[in-house]
């Protein structure tokens, strides 16, 4: 680890720093947004043209097309941000809160995104737009933890206890993530088993499959935009005056 | 290509609402951050600017 260190400290302490870190964000953006929206657009034709009626659910599955990937997301990112914002308490880097920050409002947006389609799936095939099943409610769970945070960060005036108080609380809620991952196979739930995991053959037709992960990569895309878009506000927002000077704005 | 006409594309098998209600909530949402963060990005483009005179 030493030896690790001392050999690539210097790209590693150049990027940690928000002045060098803002122009190489604003270099990477362009190319996210473009990729995300090919992908986009590329899912969508597979998921609405391209794949086949279900047998069991018919036209009603194409849901899924944004409802996986939605909930992957919320989950991933909820896990990106706790491990950005015990990066910061760990090595106490403004700029690992800051994208521990940036992170948080897309993380709930698709967690409302993934709750919302998911009612919409449930009422024509479960005949109810929700049920307190353990898979919805751990992931309600997790919209609270997502509100819970900004709260509290808003709650504190000083913008570092905010940090470490909204950090403390990112990483205990961490531990809801594998509950919802996990609820389908630990209680007898209403909502379906998972139909692609790491470890099995993916129970459904490749081509669905192929939508799916698409829509999910572009997802992706659009979250690291959208993220590194909204760390540039931070860091221009929470030092503005300095900021100003570096960046020569 | 799994559709005959455009009206039975919309209708959905009849899960027009559902399926096209989440497409719309979900890219609507997107839409809607990407707008909250323009309008974030111009207020300190603003503030930026004020301070520097």
């Amino acid at each position: 680890m030493k030896n690790l260190d001392t050999k690539t400290s210097i790209n590693w302490l150049k990027y940690a720093s928000p002045k060098t870190f803002y122009p190489l964000a604003g270099k990477l953006i362009p190319w996210c947004v473009v990729s995300a929206v090919v992908l986009i657009v590329y899912g969508l034709y597979i998921g609405l043209f391209v794949a086949p009626t279900d047998f069991q659910q018919g036209e009603g599955y194409r849901i899924i097309f944004v409802h996986v990937p939605a909930a992957w997301f919320s989950m991933f990112l909820y896990l990106l941000m706790a491990m950005y914002a015990g990066l910061g308490l760990v090595l106490n880097a403004r700029l690992s809160y800051m994208m521990a920050t940036a992170i948080a409002p897309t993380g709930a947006m698709f967690t409302l995104v993934a709750l919302v389609t998911g009612s919409l799936w449930g009422k024509p095939m479960w005949g109810a737009w929700w049920v307190w099943d353990a898979r919805l409610t751990s992931e309600l769970i997790l919209l609270f933890l997502y509100i819970g945070y900004f709260s509290l960060q808003a709650a504190i005036d000083d913008k570092n206890r905010a940090d470490k108080a909204s950090a403390v609380l990112a990483l205990v809620g961490a531990v809801n993530v594998p509950i919802i991952y996990f609820s389908v196979k630990w209680w007898n739930t209403l909502h379906q088993g998972a139909s692609v995991s790491l470890m099995k053959a993916p129970a459904m037709a490749t081509v669905m499959l192929k939508g799916m992960l698409v829509m999910a990569i572009g997802f992706w895309l659009y979250s690291i935009a959208v993220i590194l878009i909204r760390v540039r506000c931070e860091i221009l927002e929470r030092d503005s005056k300095a900021a100003m000077f570096n960046l020569g704005l | 290509m799994q559709w005959h006409s455009v009206n039975e594309f919309l209708a959905m098998g009849g899960y027009a609402f559902y399926v096209w209600g989440s497409f719309g909530i979900t890219f609507g949402c997107m839409a809607f951050e990407l707008w909250l963060l323009k309008k974030r990005s111009q207020r300190i483009a603003q503030a930026v600017k004020q301070e520097a005179f």
